[in-house]
């Protein structure tokens, strides 16, 4: 039984957690990220982390990837705590995730076959013209097929998007991570990239974790959405139990709306004449 | 809290020397760790299922070394005929022209093969390779790597690194030999000397340390070219303006620091 308070979902029954975030914990200098965040992805769900900009979203992310180290805390992923610090389990976990990132991240020097079998060229030892078979199969699912020969130079931001994914799968993960997947496409090409989504979960089975701003795209893919504002995890729930949540912040966050701050005066003066001396009144004093 | 700022002039031309001092010592200890763990994928790589590429290696060598044939070469004979040229003036002030021959080898050996070769390697390749190490990092190229259980040393630093120890020395001989021929010809020319007699000449007054001297600080230059171009590469923030900037830093230090290493070794070699 899960401690989240969240009802069981059709798409994803509650299976065991694939990966678990516990207390954690980071700073950018003296600068609080996350604060305290404990999250839980279960088997073959699809959990989309949304959050505005500076959220901690992307930090998040990055650690779930193992690719900054917390300030504190744990993130166990397939069994293979990744906060200890081994670099081989690191090393061997990262066989078994995929991730298709923000801007696509493909190589500009290779042609999109060349990418994809990449994985492959480097942690098997098939045969070449397998590795080609099985990325022009790849491609076929993300709907690239007869593009392989041509650079990420000469694609669009839609199909870098979709090449990205057919490299992320191409080593079959239990996992893939997306990093705004939609973002900076338009709403047609945005919208077949949420449904490639949710068509490679339904071929492939692979739990899916996305970080997204996107409400629209959020509420069409998720089984379950973690709203995360402010370093910290405000709810986690199903798309339904997001839109109906009673919480102000949650509430500002969907419908766009800015926190209201309050100016305090002399805190305001404060701020813009800091590197001028003490507060005239003070001067007095 | 973020440290009081100096506001003292004085205070902070301490303060910015400082920094820049703690700087320089921080990107040493870097250039230091990518070597050292360069060194460790080379060897440990195979074990670790991460075997150095042969094919990268041999691709980034036609890149740094092959390419560069045609400018080293041509830059290498434009000094031969140039030390040549200022041997004979400066020696016709003493009436011993003949004795060219002993300075140009000298000179193009020990000092201006090496040293001409390390500047436009650093200047090719240097360049290339913090253009290209910036560009995957704004690009996320460096995190794809990772997250596919790549090691980005491994995978980007090491080949660069060998084939740059590989080709400097190798130009570094070719630019030997271009400097030396075209000195000859011009000395052949102007004092009426003939090709033999001239390489005679040069058998008799180069020895294999003169040579030795040069190739060894090439395998210098070429360290300080790989490890400063990854290291100006892997510094790259603020996109395509900051690759422009950490690209033209990445010559500007590789250039300074060949330099620099070159007075120290024949400082410490010829003393």
């Amino acid at each position: 039984m899960h401690t989240d308070a969240t009802n069981t979902d059709d798409a994803a029954p509650a299976n065991e957690t694939v990966i678990s975030v516990r207390e954690l914990v980071t700073h950018y200098g003296p600068r609080p990220i996350l604060k305290s965040v404990e999250l839980d992805v279960r088997d073959g769900e699809i959990l989309v982390i949304m959050g505005g900009s500076g959220s901690g979203k992307s930090t998040l992310l990055r650690h779930m990837l193992g690719l900054e180290a917390p300030t504190s805390g744990t993130i166990r992923i397939l069994e293979t705590d990744i906060t200890a610090g081994d670099a081989r389990a690191l090393a061997e976990l990262r066989r078994r995730i995929g991730v298709a990132f923000q801007s696509g991240a493909l190589f500009s020097s290779m042609t999109v076959v060349e990418n994809i079998v990449l994985p492959l060229v480097e942690h098997t030892d098939l045969d070449p013209v397998t590795m080609k078979i099985m990325a022009r199969l790849k491609l076929e699912v993300v709907g690239l097929a007869g593009f392989e020969e041509l650079r990420p130079s000469e694609l669009s931001g839609g199909m870098i998007k979709r090449a990205a994914f057919a490299r992320a799968i191409i080593m079959d993960p239990k996992i893939l991570f997306c990093d705004e997947p939609s973002a900076g496409l338009d709403p047609a090409v945005a919208s077949a990239i949420d449904d490639l989504i949710l068509d490679l979960r339904a071929a492939m089975g692979m739990t899916v974790v996305v970080v997204t701003h996107e409400l629209e795209s959020a509420f069409k893919i998720a089984d379950r959405i973690a709203v995360l504002d402010n370093g910290q995890i405000l709810f986690v729930g199903t798309v339904e139990e997001v839109r109906g949540h009673p919480s102000e912040r949650i509430q500002n966050l969907l419908n766009r709306r800015p926190e209201d701050d309050t100016i305090d005066p002399d805190a305001y003066l404060d701020r813009l004449t800091r590197e001028y001396g003490p507060h005239p009144d003070e001067r007095r004093r | 809290m973020a440290s009081a700022p100096v506001r003292s002039p004085v205070l902070q031309v301490f303060d910015r020397f400082g920094r820049a001092a703690v700087g320089a010592v921080e990107q040493l200890g870097r250039g230091a760790g990518l070597v050292v763990e360069s060194i460790y994928w080379l060897i440990f790589g195979p074990s670790r299922r991460q075997p150095v590429r042969p094919r990268a290696v041999f691709a980034q060598m036609m890149e740094i070394g092959i390419k560069a044939v045609p400018i080293v070469g041509v830059m290498a004979a434009t000094i031969g005929v140039m030390l040549a040229i200022q041997g004979i003036y400066t020696l016709r002030i003493f009436g011993a022209e003949s004795r060219v021959t002993l300075g140009i080898a000298l000179s193009i050996t020990r000092e201006f093969a090496p040293l001409i070769t390390g500047i436009l390697v650093a200047g090719r390749s240097g360049s290339a390779l913090a253009a290209r190490i910036g560009t995957m990092k704004t690009n996320q190229e460096l995190d794809a790597l990772s997250v596919m259980g790549i090691n980005p040393v491994r995978f980007l630093v090491v080949p660069p690194l060998i084939a740059c120890l590989i080709m400097v020395p190798a130009l570094t001989v070719f630019s030997d030999i271009v400097g030396l021929a075209a000195a000859g010809l011009y000395v052949g020319l102007e004092l009426g000397m003939s090709m033999a007699a001239y390489g005679n000449e040069l058998v008799a007054v180069l020895n294999a340390r003169d040579v030795l001297h040069g190739i060894g600080k090439s395998v210098i230059f070429a360290v300080l070219i790989a490890v400063i171009g990854v290291l100006n590469g892997a510094a790259v923030t603020g996109g395509a303006e900051g690759v422009g900037r950490y690209t033209t830093r990445a010559v500007v230090q590789s250039i300074a620091a060949i330099v620099i290493t070159d007075m120290l070794f024949v400082f410490v070699v010829t003393r």
